[in-house]
């Protein structure tokens, strides 16, 4: 058990961000990979808490506990994992903007339909 | 390329990729270990500064230029949407007529309006001290804003909404954000430096230096990108319409 | 005891994230994506990051999935549009 534990978080990671990848990759509708585009993202985040957790440890948030008197978990990680939620999000938006704009100009989301249209 | 050789050589590099992350998840440290050495050290600076919550002084004072780095991507991903999804010469505005709402969802929703709305606020305001921060508040804020769209209708979510200020919003956080670090720099130290403001007193709403007021402006910046982000959208969903007899 | 409850949560996270991936309708998808969303909430409280997990559950759990279905929204709409002008 103890040995599976230890490798398990990180496996999970891995798992999601490839199954986000399969689907970006064989998705037939734009919205539907951008939605894939967020597991992947969502895989990145499991793989960076899980990296700076700590046993027995707690939040790193000090307002209710006594400075030094428990562990706590690796706050830097946090921070990175918080601020990239966020600004991922916008992101998103910025692709699905994209995708609309595509939809008004080639009348489809799909991307096979799209490359045969150029070429 | 057929859909059949590009699903071969997605597997392929997938197998691949996935043999390269199994192999690397094993030589990691193991999970739950004790050996943090970054961790520890940004624990240590946060209590030097007086700051209760370790993640805000991390995102707003310790590595706040990277967040500088990721407010200026918000801040272009959303001046990208508001070029992209603007009304062009070929599509027209249409009202949109007001659908039956079930009594108990807009009960609910004017219920909840108001709470959701403060908790954000809150949220926003105790960044330094509890879980929380200008990101998540920001969102929240935000997003309770919309509750109105359900409570009562678009008209009325468009007059507690006018765009442009929130558009204006969002440029005056940036900006507040880069001026709180140039005076750092002229306080005589480094950019986004916290040295300007006394650290005040542990776990009290004023310490921390200038992490609230980094935080208060991420708050703002985040809340107002967010409502001009919906808007947007909601206008292309809701309202604008492609010139029919074109 | 915290063990069990981690790996339940990195299993739920697997789970809905594999079916998010295979939900091809994107309506669908992005309530699947929300689901996603809290799971991932749930499992980083329990990795002892309630900052995350906050901003996780305010995002994914409302405003991408809001997004994405303003976007079929749209897109759907202007495809009723052309098949009437036809």
């Amino acid at each position: 058990m103890r040995s599976v534990m230890d490798v398990l978080p990180y496996l999970v990671a891995a798992w999601v961000f490839l199954a986000g990848c399969y689907g970006l990759a064989t998705s037939r509708n734009l919205i539907h990979a951008v939605g894939c585009l967020s597991v992947c993202q969502a895989g990145t985040y499991v793989l960076l808490l899980a990296v700076g957790y700590r046993n027995k440890a707690t939040a790193p948030v000090f307002s209710d506990i006594k400075p030094g008197s428990r562990p706590v978990v690796d706050p830097v990680v946090q921070a990175l994992t918080l601020t990239d939620i966020v600004v991922g999000a916008t992101v998103t938006a910025l692709l699905l903007a994209l995708v609309v704009q595509i939809a008004k100009r080639h009348g489809t989301v799909d991307p096979d339909e799209l490359s045969e249209l150029r070429g | 390329m057929t859909r059949r050789t590009r699903l071969w050589v997605l597997l392929t590099g997938g197998a691949g990729l996935a043999a390269l992350l199994v192999a690397a998840c094993l030589r990691l440290p193991h999970f739950g270990g004790d050996r943090h050495p970054y961790g520890d050290r940004a624990v240590h600076a946060s209590l030097t500064r007086h700051t209760a919550n370790t993640v805000s002084s991390v995102n707003f004072d310790q590595r706040a230029f990277d967040t500088l780095g990721e407010m200026t991507i918000l801040f272009a991903a959303v001046l990208g949407c508001v070029v992209l999804l603007r009304q062009t010469r070929d599509e027209r505005r249409a009202r949109p007529e007001p659908a039956e709402v079930a009594r108990p969802v807009r009960r609910y929703a004017l219920l909840v309006l108001p709470v959701a709305l403060l908790s954000g606020l809150y949220i926003v305001a105790h960044g330094q001290l509890s879980p929380g921060g200008g990101f998540q508040g920001g969102v929240v804020a935000a997003t309770a804003l919309h509750l109105l769209y359900l409570g009562a209708d678009y008209a009325a979510l468009e007059r507690v909404r006018p765009v442009g200020m929130y558009e204006v919003g969002d440029a005056l956080a940036s900006s507040a954000y880069v001026v709180t670090g140039i005076a750092g720099l002229i306080g005589g130290t480094a950019f986004l430096a916290n040295t300007l403001l006394p650290y005040g007193t542990f776990n009290t709403l004023s310490s921390g230096g200038t992490v609230p007021l980094l935080n208060a402006a991420i708050g703002m910046e985040v809340a107002c990108a967010v409502v001009v982000l919906l808007a947007r959208f909601l206008d292309q969903a809701v309202e604008i319409e492609e010139e029919s007899g074109r | 005891m915290a063990d069990a409850v981690i790996v339940v949560a990195l299993l739920l996270v697997a789970a809905s994230a594999t079916v998010a991936v295979a939900t091809r309708d994107p309506m669908r998808q992005a309530l699947v994506l929300s689901v996603l969303g809290v799971v991932l909430a749930v499992l980083f409280t329990v990795l002892q990051a309630p900052d995350v997990g906050l901003s996780q559950l305010a995002v994914c759990s409302a405003l991408t999935p809001l997004l994405l279905m303003l976007a079929v929204r749209k897109v759907r709409r202007r495809g009723r549009e052309r098949e009437g002008e036809r």
